[in-house]
């Protein structure tokens, strides 16, 4: 059978099992993106803090994937939940370190004369330091989302379904075209992900921002 | 006397690293007057300074701003209420000229419409026009640009106060001396407190009407330039006065100063009968010519008279007159009369209008108080 007509005859399991895929990750992005912002913003509040924060989360993300979901399963038992566990935890680095690099490398001119004239923290936060680092923090997003739909395919080992589902059964039944079906959506999905926070990072840095 | 605005009682900062930056200082500033603080990098100057907006906390002492202990004052308030400007500006990279402008009247909520004219009326005051520079981004702006901008902000919510930290010390010389007498201009419209920080003796004399000289945390002498310039308490202030203190004096002096004020003056419209008898009243060779504004026309000589009877000052006057400015230096305006062997000049003010006459016997009486000889006018 050839691929185009295993395509045409799985084409409603593949677009459901890629739009569970999606789910995953938006879910997995957005959240940790919440929390990762959020950590790599107080760290900047609490310096001497930042480097052991950033470190634990760089621990996290050089554990294998596979090892996490393992450890993971003990406690929170298989499927979708482990699975977004999972994703978060190892979006946290580049989310928290982008962040913190974006913000404390402000020209410290810039803070000086914030303070100077008058801005509460808040006000500073909100109007100068997360505008100015926006690019750097739109660029940990993007290194996250990508990551995750990558990370997203091997969940679908522990039960957390998506397009690594075709792909664990192709390769178990030596099934070529099963495997492509799920292969092929699920890099395109990465590479048209990369796309879109590339264009949503130029259409989000503020004007002053571009050379 | 004019009413004390800041005072600084017995103010003492020492760092957390055991630095002594400032130590125990006290001095009064007025309302209206700009205290230029000068000194050696580390001296204190600048930690004197945000100690007033509480960028930095004293460890001890009490700093009064309208006679109200600034510790006491909700931080945020305080800093509002002071333009602060900085070397490095600090301009916010992503917001436009007028969005950075108009930061502290949006913090403080003003309406859009009052923040928009304002921000117009501050940048045709420090010389940028709003319609092409209003929606540039700092990047786009030049140095010189960038801290007219800073000034501008500095400015925009109308303080009574303002700090200048270096403001001009990273600008190229030719820049740096433009924006000085365009400070030397704003100064002259607007009714502001300023301390303003340098590490440039010539700087601290030229903008300041008094110069705090510090040295290891210590006000070492406060005092007008032309003080400091005759009177250096120490070795150190006399070091860093530096030398050609006689020129530096010089500078600080303006044709206003060293002039004779009162003229006899006629019209253009009065006849030359009118002149002739005036010129015998006052016993008075020469008349200004001025019309009804004030405005210097020209002068009539006596020669031009003595053989007409008749007609108008108008036809006899001479026209083409040099003049000095009575805001003008005297080095430049002793020069230009040499230049043109002039030995006196009507002097007029930027309107034009005639304020009196300078003659070389001014200059050498001048030169003879500056030296130090009670010498009188020959």
């Amino acid at each position: 059978m050839s691929i185009l007509a295993y395509f045409v005859k799985s084409a409603n399991l593949i677009l459901k099992l890629t739009l569970e895929h999606i789910t995953i990750t938006v879910i997995a992005v957005s959240v940790s993106t919440v929390i990762g912002v959020a950590i790599g913003i107080l760290i900047t509040r609490y310096r001497r803090a930042a480097m052991s924060v950033i470190g634990v989360s760089g621990i996290i993300y050089t554990i294998p994937s596979l090892a996490l979901f393992g450890m993971l399963i003990p406690f929170i038992g298989i499927g979708i939940k482990p699975a977004l566990i999972a994703l978060i935890l190892y979006s946290q680095l580049a989310l928290i370190r982008n962040t913190y690099v974006g913000i404390t490398t402000i020209d410290p001119s810039i803070r000086e004369a914030g303070r100077g004239m008058g801005m509460s923290p808040w006000q500073f936060l909100r109007m100068v330091e997360l505008p100015v680092a926006l690019p750097v923090i739109m660029a940990g997003i993007r290194t996250a989302a990508v990551m995750n739909i990558g990370t997203a395919t091997i969940a679908a080992y522990i039960g957390a379904g998506g397009l690594g589902w075709l792909i664990f059964r192709g390769i178990a039944s030596v099934h070529t075209e099963q495997i492509l079906a799920g292969a092929l959506p699920v890099t395109m999905l990465a590479i048209g992900v990369d796309y879109f926070f590339v264009l949503l990072e130029r259409a989000l840095t503020p004007s002053g921002l571009r050379r | 006397m004019p009413k004390v605005i800041i005072r600084f009682d017995k103010v003492s900062k020492v760092f957390a690293d055991g630095t002594k930056a400032v130590d125990d200082i006290s001095f009064d500033i007025y309302d209206g007057e700009c205290v230029t603080f000068v000194g050696p990098s580390g001296c204190g100057k600048t930690t004197t300074v945000k100690l007033l907006n509480r960028l930095i906390e004293p460890t001890h002492g009490t700093i009064y701003l309208n006679g109200e202990d600034t510790a006491k004052a909700d931080v945020i308030a305080l800093r509002r209420g002071i333009g602060y400007m900085i070397q490095d500006v600090g301009l916010f990279p992503h917001m436009t000229v007028a969005q950075n402008v108009s930061l502290v009247p949006r913090l403080i909520g003003w309406t859009k419409g009052d923040q928009e004219t304002r921000t117009d009326d501050l940048l045709h005051l420090v010389g940028l026009e709003p319609s092409s520079f209003r929606n540039r981004y700092p990047h786009q702006l030049s140095g010189g640009q960038r801290q007219r901008v800073g000034v501008a902000r500095g400015l925009a919510a109308d303080p009574p106060v303002i700090l200048m930290d270096e403001p001009f010390g990273a600008l190229d010389p030719i820049t740096r001396a433009q924006l000085q007498d365009e400070f030397v201009r704003l100064r002259s419209r607007l009714n502001k407190t300023i301390l303003f920080v340098t590490h440039d003796i010539d700087e601290a004399i030229k903008l300041g009407d008094r110069i705090a000289v510090m040295r290891s945390g210590k006000v070492v002498q406060f005092d007008p330039p032309a003080k400091i310039l005759r009177d250096p308490v120490d070795p150190f202030v006399r070091d860093l006065v530096g030398k050609e203190c006689g020129l530096k004096l010089m500078k600080l002096s303006k044709i206003a100063d060293i002039m004779e004020p009162a003229l006899t003056t006629i019209t253009e419209g009065a006849s030359v009968m009118e002149a002739k008898q005036l010129m015998a009243e006052r016993k008075s060779d020469i008349l200004f010519v001025v019309d009804n504004q004030g405005n210097f026309e020209g002068v009539v000589h006596f020669d031009h008279l003595q053989k007409r009877d008749g007609g108008r000052v108008a036809e006899v006057m001479d026209r083409a007159t040099l003049t000095a400015r009575a805001d003008g230096e005297i080095r430049p305006t002793l020069e230009m009369m040499l230049k043109h062997k002039q030995v006196w000049l009507p002097v007029v003010d930027e309107e034009h209008r005639l304020r009196g006459i300078v003659t070389m016997t001014h200059f050498v009486c001048f030169f003879a108080t500056e030296a130090g000889i009670q010498g009188t006018a020959a």
